[in-house]
């Protein structure tokens, strides 16, 4: 949190900026009316601060990896699947799992906000919420994927997801070769945020 | 553009306030969420037409710009209730001295 005005002479309080002040006039307003509880919005914020992120997706694909009827019933229907290890989302949303392949590499946008498996994936990256991405995943995904670093043999086929506020995606990566004698949670340490989203590849082992 | 430098989940306190009190009026039932994304798709779309938006500090104003409007869409919060609340909080601010705890004076 930076703190651009560091000046020990103040006389008084540190003025925020003012989107703060607005915030806190809004908050101030509905808890008077009894819309809302200040309690509830710090468990949400301590919940995708601290306990909800990339770590949840990445065993849920370690999983598919792992266990075949895990896999088979995540691309069925993968809303139940994960909701059973506890990830459900909160807004009501259903979540898609897509599988990469020797020939279709899976890529996942919001073109229109920045819809996101936030239980799985926690809050998206600034990059993902960017008008450049939003804009260019669908248009020129290999440009993109280059941007990340990604670079597909020709005849994978780049397929792009268009989430909305009813169906987030989840990309289920490749295995990585050498990985064949690894236990779910070594699994899980080899899948980044990036992979699962489909700007980027699992981690080799050892790299 | 990678994921190997970890980076914080919101970068301002209020951009994790904002968020946090959209997620509850919706769990707490006074929006459906496609309600919000409908409106906050149109304020990103309105705002990225000056320029575009890189997805930090001017995401989460258009969040709020969007929230606002749509609290007093749905007669929650009215603007000028609102402007007098954050004029109140910014003369606290200006009025409490520096390391006290800073709160509304009695009455506003």
């Amino acid at each position: 949190m930076p703190h651009d005005h560091h000046d020990h002479d103040h006389a008084h309080a540190l003025l925020p900026p003012d989107p703060a002040l607005r915030v806190r006039a809004l908050e101030t307003l509905l808890t008077r009316k009894g819309l809302i509880d200040p309690g509830a919005l710090d468990e949400i914020i301590d919940t995708y601060q601290n306990r909800i992120g990339p770590k949840n997706g990445a065993m849920v694909v370690a999983r598919a990896w792992a266990d075949p009827g895990f896999r088979a019933a995540l691309l069925q229907d993968a809303t139940p699947v994960v909701a059973d290890l506890g990830f459900f989302g909160r807004q009501g949303e259903h979540i898609v799992a897509v599988e990469n392949t020797e020939d279709v590499h899976n890529m996942v946008v919001c073109t229109l906000c920045s819809c996101y498996p936030w239980p799985l994936l926690g809050i998206p990256p600034g990059w993902y919420k960017s008008d450049a991405y939003r804009a260019r995943a669908v248009r020129e995904p290999r440009a993109v994927l280059a941007d990340f670093g990604v670079t597909l043999p020709e005849t994978t086929r780049v397929r792009v997801w268009d989430s909305t506020a009813e169906v987030r995606y989840l990309v289920i990566p490749r295995r990585p070769v050498g990985t064949e004698g690894l236990g779910v949670e070594d699994l899980a340490a080899l899948v980044t945020r990036d992979s699962m989203i489909g700007t980027g590849l699992a981690r080799e082992p050892g790299a | 553009m990678t994921d190997q430098i970890p980076e914080p989940v919101f970068t301002e306190p209020w951009h994790a306030q904002v968020f946090a009190l959209t997620v509850h009026l919706n769990e707490a039932g006074h929006f459906a969420w496609p309600e919000w994304t409908a409106r906050f798709s149109a304020t990103l779309a309105a705002h990225g037409l000056a320029r575009a938006l890189d997805g930090g500090d001017d995401y989460f104003t258009a969040w709020l710009v969007t929230l606002e409007a749509f609290l007093a869409e749905i007669g929650e919060a009215a603007p000028v209730d609102v402007e007098q609340l954050r004029a109140a909080w910014e003369q606290a601010y200006l009025s409490t001295p520096h390391g006290d705890p800073v709160h509304l004076p009695e009455g506003v």
